[in-house]
């Protein structure tokens, strides 16, 4: 494997990570508001509570992580993405920052439950994966142009294209069925029936608009961009154990039954869904101006960053594992029955 | 190049940092507070610092909230802002950029683990081995990004040739001559302004009428560790005074307005200029020879030696004197503490001390203000010294004005929202009735 390969992998799976952990939590926030909006009060506060607390700062972690390790390993892209994306990206940073802190606020500061907060909660949750989901269909090529040399990003075709909402769309209905499917695990997990149950139901509800905006992006895919398209199908297989993992933890969540096996399949689902779709996308970082290998950093930083990072790994494994342990799988941390907050 | 790009840049990464500062030093000197007491009350078996370790960790979560995502904030802003200064330095100093993140990942881990496994032990030894991994945590992140920050002072471990860099060798350039001094200066002026921001606190609360034993342990601790952090800023101050006089010495030359080389220099403190004449200052005989080679008839470079735009401006003379005063402020605060608690005098349990232990908060936030503007503006008109200017470094962009609103209104509601959580958060909860409260275990939800 080469090392433009590796470097380019080991990002993508942390990319994936931030997709999985950040969905769960914005998924969290926004049916906390629904919940709460159609007075369903907050039946599912108690879980989401739970789990958020111990995590939300980690959550962030892969996403700096990611960006990061991106400059680190492909320094160009610092030149073109963080010229174009100055205004989206500060959206979104503005948006991370507001959820985030008011999170830590709210939750700490032992005075829960305002309304409008708990809305803004839920609302920022779907705008921030909307706006970061822009940087990937700028990376399909086709919005930036290059004016004296400097790259300058197209903002209204961009915001009149439809593969622009397409992918919104997508980002948006795949952190509600990727929170849904989590909560209706860890809801049982915690003995709340109510909660695991509400959940399932959204899962479910949301599993068919799920379908329908991948297949809209598809369509929109071929028509902008061909060859991207032709490399998607090219790797059919990967989008199909994709396919047939989706109907399996279906068939789970119908059945009320493994609810932990059905979280794990729909993580792999997504796993190959985001593989398939990065591999397709390769070599290309922003099509047609930079690729994994012109933009690639020099061989001597390349290496001393997979030397730090597999040290990082012996780091980083032991600690999330403990996470895991004491706050994700500990069944009486996930029911309240240890409360240590400090 | 886009001239309006360049300022509008230069100033929202100002006040970004400028906002940073505050929450990221709080973050790095209050997990090791936090260590020390409850440490000191595992061992002493007092239960009041055990409470002290516990309440700065409940306002601590709320800093660190501000701290993580302005920090995000910071980190994408540099390819934002400066996408031309990091795709070239990117291939030098991308190694600790990418270290700190694991740095940064190992503190929330730990941290999360730490908030809330309080009482889960039947050990709290065990409790306090998980602050071990926050603690060192966030002092690594200072020393990675100081290090990349040292590295924009003294560029090495590379070399131009025909505009491309090659023989690149990411370690030398993080042991860059900046680096030591820097890194050292970051972090115990970071360890100092938390215990001076916490003394505050506890003085504040005396100062208000609260007899409670519990605030006169927490100041004599922090004021015993002030006085260390602060001597051992002194001691690394001058070594970065050494480290200007032959690494940057156009910084130093600036910050002391001294405009032509020559022996025997002095110390100007303060003081107004009128063209190249020095007005109304204090001028210390010899100091500056001292400061910069440690022998008082040293030559010390002059301005004159560098062509007049590559000269730093001359205000960072201010911000030099307003760092160097409030750090002996503090030291002197602290030494009279230790030595009146010697010798029994009367004044340290006089309101009038507690008010002096009050300033001492701010002040040194002051200080570490006052400290980063004069590293940051005493490089200009170089991002990386020597190499790209920092102009050249900017953004094309022509919608950082915008932006520079936009997170100017986000600085302003964080920093409201911090501060109004934080006062809600400890006056609802006062020491006096934490101490008698025992906690309450919850029931299961849904039972």
């Amino acid at each position: 494997m080469s090392l433009e390969i590796l470097g380019i992998s080991v990002l993508w799976l942390f990319l994936f990570g931030y997709v999985i952990v950040a969905s769960i939590d914005f998924g969290a926030g926004f049916f906390n508001a629904y919940s709460v909006l159609i007075s369903k009060d907050h039946i599912l506060a108690n879980v989401i509570k739970r789990y958020l607390s111990p995590v939300w700062e980690i959550t962030n972690v892969f996403l700096v992580f990611f960006f990061v390790g991106t400059v680190g390993f492909f320094p160009q892209t610092a030149y073109y993405y963080g010229t174009i994306l100055l205004v989206p990206v500060s959206i979104s940073l503005i948006l991370i920052a507001i959820r985030g802190s008011y999170y830590a606020f709210e939750s700490y500061s032992g005075k829960g439950g305002h309304i409008g907060y708990t809305m803004m909660y839920g609302i920022t949750g779907l705008f921030i994966p909307a706006s970061l989901s822009i940087v990937l269909t700028i990376s399909e090529g086709g919005f930036v142009k290059i004016v004296n040399d400097e790259p300058h990003l197209q903002f209204a075709k961009l915001f009149t294209n439809p593969l622009t909402w397409s992918i919104v769309l997508l980002s948006i209905v795949a952190v509600l069925y990727i929170s849904a499917v989590f909560l209706t695990w860890y809801g049982k997990r915690a003995q709340d029936e109510h909660a695991s149950n509400l959940m399932r139901k959204y899962a479910l509800g949301w599993s068919l608009p799920l379908i329908i905006s991948v297949i809209g992006i598809m369509v929109e895919l071929k028509g902008h961009v061909p060859e991207h398209y032709e490399n998607m199908l090219d790797l059919w297989w990967l989008f199909a154990i994709s396919g047939v993992l989706f109907l399996i933890t279906l068939v789970l969540l119908f059945k009320k039954k493994n609810y932990g096996i059905a979280v794990f399949l729909m993580v792999a689902q997504f796993g190959f869904a985001f593989f398939g779709y990065g591999i397709s996308h390769y070599p290309y970082l922003l099509y047609p101006y930079i690729s994994v290998y012109d933009s690639f950093t020099n061989e001597t930083m390349a290496i001393a960053l997979v030397i730090a990072f597999v040290g990082g790994l012996v780091l980083l494994i032991p600690s999330l594992y403990l996470v895991m342990k004491w706050f994700v799988f500990d069944r009486d941390y996930a029911c309240g029955k240890h409360d240590h907050h400090v | 190049m886009n001239d309006s790009a360049v300022m509008w840049s230069r100033a929202l990464t100002e006040l970004t940092l400028s906002f940073h500062i505050v929450y990221a030093t709080i973050g790095v000197g209050i997990p090791l507070m936090i260590m020390i007491a409850q440490w000191v009350g595992l061992k002493n078996n007092d239960e009041h610092y055990l409470l002290l370790a516990r309440r700065w960790a409940r306002g601590f979560v709320i800093t660190v909230a501000i701290g993580v995502v302005t920090g995000t904030a910071i980190g994408l802003q540099l390819s934002l802002l400066w996408p031309n200064f990091m795709e070239l330095a990117g291939q030098v100093i991308a190694l600790p950029l990418f270290m700190e993140t694991f740095a940064f990942f190992v503190e929330a881990i730990f941290l999360g683990l730490y908030l809330y496994t309080w009482d889960r032990f039947k050990n709290p030894k065990r409790h306090l081995l998980l602050l071990v991994p926050v603690a060192i945590g966030a002092s690594m992140s200072a020393v990675f990004i100081t290090i990349v920050n040292a590295f924009m002072n003294a560029p090495q471990g590379f070399d131009l040739v025909d505009g491309e860099l090659v023989n690149i060798q990411p370690v030398l350039a993080m042991l860059n001559p900046a680096m030591p001094t820097k890194v050292a200066h970051v972090l115990v002026t970071s360890y100092m302004t938390a215990a001076f921001l916490l003394a505050s606190i506890a003085a504040y609360r005396m100062l208000r009428g609260s007899k409670h034993v519990y605030h006169k342990k927490a100041l004599h601790l922090l004021l015993k560790l002030g006085l260390v952090f602060s001597l051992a800023a002194l001691i690394v101050g001058d070594f970065s005074g050494k480290y200007l006089a032959e690494y940057q010495p156009e910084k130093l030359a600036a910050a002391e307005w001294h405009f032509e080389t020559k022996e025997d220099a002095s110390l100007v403190l303060f003081g107004v200029l009128d063209g190249e004449e020095v007005k109304y200052a204090i001028k210390v005989p010899y100091a500056l020879s001292v400061l910069a080679h440690n022998n008082p008839f040293a030559e010390v470079k002059g301005l004159d030696q560098f062509p007049e735009d590559e000269q730093p401006p001359l205000y960072i003379h201010y911000l030099f004197d307003i760092m160097v005063v409030i750090g002996t402020f503090l030291i002197v605060v602290a030494a009279i503490y230790v030595l009146g608690k010697l010798r029994g005098w009367k004044f340290i349990s006089s309101k009038s001390f507690k008010r002096i232990v009050l300033a001492g908060g701010p002040l040194s936030l002051i200080a570490v203000e006052a400290g980063w503007w004069f590293a940051e503006v005493g490089r200009q008109p170089w991002i990386l010294r020597g190499y790209m200017k920092t102009a050249e470094g900017a953004t094309t962009s022509g919608q950082v004005d915008t932006m520079l609103i936009l997170f100017a209104g986000l600085y302003i509601i964080l920093a409201i929202g911090s501060i109004v959580v934080l006062i809600r958060m400890f006056r609802n909860n006062p020491i006096e009735r934490e101490i008698e409260e025992h906690k309450q275990v919850e029931g299961c939800a849904g039972q």
